[in-house]
């Protein structure tokens, strides 16, 4: 049962207490992974290091520590020392991590016990993680109790296998990980929504921390000027403790940002007549399912109705961000993916001609249509003829995007209140109908703002749709308050009490020994 | 307005990366079409923007000490072709072949 309420805080206070070791979760984990395969989530499965790192929580001095024998998994786009890091691509297959990226060493050494890497789409390029390498990854939903009551199976033998829906993307392995309960939290990576639109799709807390909180020394870079390590976990006191974990400046990137923070307990909010509510009005965007619609409208009635202030907004160059992106993203992946060459790590071709149609042959056989086609775009974009026409353009009117949100957020408003995504999840046949470039223009209209801002921003799981699939409300803050951003969003998953998944195969691994706890608290 | 054939060569010689087929040259049309929109917005006056960071100062130049290294095993462990310490690579200062010399789709456009 704990395995199904899965909190964090609840599995802390079981293993401190010692009514279970960090082995025996350990292994619960590791079994369900291997029952939830089908999922596709994980692409490595550490079984062996993850083991012998539950074994040595076990000493009692880590048993302080902040997540101490938490199982969790890491997207495979963060380095992980001994282990795999493929991106989902052909070029890293093989590539066995030298080193652990800053955030996975943090967790480590909080007591954190590493199960493995997770599925995405190549090199996080994309909305549904369906385009990478190792095959898409399936919504843990598509097998939920829920989803199934609600649709209408078009022939017995087939209801399966062709319903099921997408976990959105990038992070999708990672969320759909912490959705049926293998892991405890996972990490994620977000550019441009790639930890919360999947977070909403598969029903789990999922946190963009503000850009320079924390560390992406390891994470393998996609736009160096958007990226940042992303959270995914159950619930947002999970969410707040792994930040908490993760948050410092840290030498080895030269981005994160020199004040201290220090590691306090979210507040339980029970007054919100101080805050004020933004609701942006270029969020109602064209494909704005009429269910999300009216979920975000009673959203903002609740905090009416609590004595908070609600008020609409504007963030007007809002429909210009994802071109915005477009422009930045495929110039800055232009550069970052020239390091691919074969000559060091990863694929290399056999082509012995010359070094350049070696890294030619190399690239060719390693990076997938999506990949290669933002290389060239980007290349494109950044020829001397078309710099300042689109480079610096697009640069100009990231300022503009930037600006909107601290002209809000001067006027007085607090937290702003959005969608997260259009829609609730497609099925898989249905997504893939449309090219991986339109999908993402389409699919992070809602997310991609923020990242440009650089602000923090979460998905909360907020109600099932019709179809009996996750939907999630955003809330976007102001730079570096995430504890404002984290308190409010507690106090909505409060109010809205997102109902628990119901998976057959966690049914089958529930057990005695984890008894659900009504009033657990971590330390 | 077309992508001229010679600016498709220069690409994928900047690049090392091929558009392979139409699809992948129609890929790029889009998203040029795509990007256009941007020059509906007035960006007058208006300075690029290179990081969201840029009022904290926090790119900082640190010391010139060597705090970590010693690690050429580790780095060499996944080259595939090396002798002793040193990466291995084909001939270097050989040019790609011209478009009319190589097997490419683009000359069929």
């Amino acid at each position: 049962a704990a395995l199904k309420d899965g909190l964090r805080s609840q599995v802390s206070a079981a293993l401190k207490e010692g009514r279970v070791t960090p082995t025996e979760l350990c292994q619960r984990c590791l079994a369900l992974i291997k029952s939830t395969k089908f999922l596709n989530a994980y692409i490595t499965v550490a079984e062996e290091t993850a083991l012998k790192q539950a074994e040595e929580s076990e000493e009692r001095y880590k048993r302080g520590m902040l997540v101490y024998g938490i199982p969790i998994a890491v997207k495979d786009k963060k380095n992980a020392a001994g282990i795999e890091t493929t991106c989902a691509s052909n070029m890293l297959k093989g590539y066995i991590s030298p080193y652990n990226a800053t955030v996975v060493q943090k967790l480590l050494d909080h007591g954190a016990v590493l199960l493995g890497k997770t599925n995405l789409d190549e090199f996080a390029m994309g909305s549904g993680s369906t385009d990478g390498v190792f095959g898409p990854v399936r919504n843990p939903w598509s097998y939920s109790k829920q989803y199934k009551e609600k649709s209408v199976p078009k022939c017995h033998s087939e209801d399966e296998e062709s319903n099921w829906v997408i976990t959105g993307g990038s992070s999708g392995g990672s969320a759909a990980a912490v959705s049926s309960f293998t892991c405890f939290a996972a990490l994620g990576s977000d550019t441009g929504g790639s930890t919360r639109n999947p977070a909403a799709h598969c029903g789990v807390v999922g946190l963009k921390p503000t850009y320079g909180l924390i560390s992406r020394h390891g994470l393998i870079p996609l736009v160096n000027s958007m990226d940042v390590p992303g959270i995914l976990t159950r619930c947002v006191d999970d969410a707040a403790v792994l930040l908490g974990s993760l948050k410092k400046h840290d030498p080895k990137d030269s981005t994160t940002i020199q004040d201290d923070f220090k590691k306090k307990k979210l507040p339980n909010l029970t007054d919100v007549s101080k805050l004020s509510i933004g609701i942006p009005k270029e969020y109602h965007a064209p494909g704005l399912s009429s269910e999300i619609l009216a979920l975000w409208s009673k959203a903002a009635d609740l905090f009416r109705n609590a004595g908070a202030k609600v008020v609409e907004v504007s963030l007007p160059h809002t429909p210009y961000s994802i071109v915005c992106y477009h422009v930045l993203c495929t110039a800055e992946v232009a550069s970052n993916m020239a390091r691919f060459d074969g000559l060091e790590y990863g694929h290399r071709s056999d082509t012995k001609d010359s070094t350049e149609s070696m890294y030619a042959a190399t690239r060719r056989e390693g990076f997938n249509d999506v990949v290669r086609g933002r290389i060239l775009s980007g290349n494109y974009f950044l020829l001397k003829q078309n710099y300042e026409k689109y480079f610096v353009k697009a640069q100009k009117v990231r300022r503009l995007i930037a600006n909107d949100f601290v002209k809000v957020f001067r006027s007085g408003v607090d937290i702003l209140l959005t969608p997260t995504t259009l829609s609730d999840a497609a099925p898989y046949t249905e997504f893939i109908q449309e090219d991986n470039r339109t999908r993402s223009a389409q699919d992070d209209i809602l997310t991609q703002a923020a990242n440009m801002a650089g602000l923090p921003a979460i998905n909360v799981p907020t109600a099932l749709s019709e179809r009996g699939l996750p939907v999630g409300l955003q809330f976007i803050g102001r730079s570096f308050q995430e504890k404002q951003l984290l308190t409010v969003a507690k106090w909505f998953e409060k109010q809205v009490q997102f109902p628990v998944i119901q998976l057959e195969e966690v049914k089958r691994h529930d057990n005695a020994v984890f008894q659900h706890q009504k009033s657990a608290s971590f330390s | 307005q077309k992508v001229s054939v010679e600016v498709l060569e220069h690409l994928e010689h900047l690049a090392l990366v091929d558009f392979r087929d139409s699809e992948g040259v129609e890929r790029l049309q889009k998203a040029i079409q795509f990007a256009d929109q941007l020059h509906q917005v007035n960006t007058d006056g208006v300075e690029p923007m290179d990081s969201v960071l840029e009022d904290r100062w926090c790119l900082y130049l640190r010391e010139d000490d060597v705090t970590e290294g010693n690690c050429t095993k580790e780095l060499l462990e996944n080259a595939r072709e090396k002798v002793e310490e040193y990466f291995v690579a084909p001939p270097g200062n050989i040019p790609l072949p011209k478009l009319e010399e190589r097997k490419t789709f683009l000359q069929g456009s």
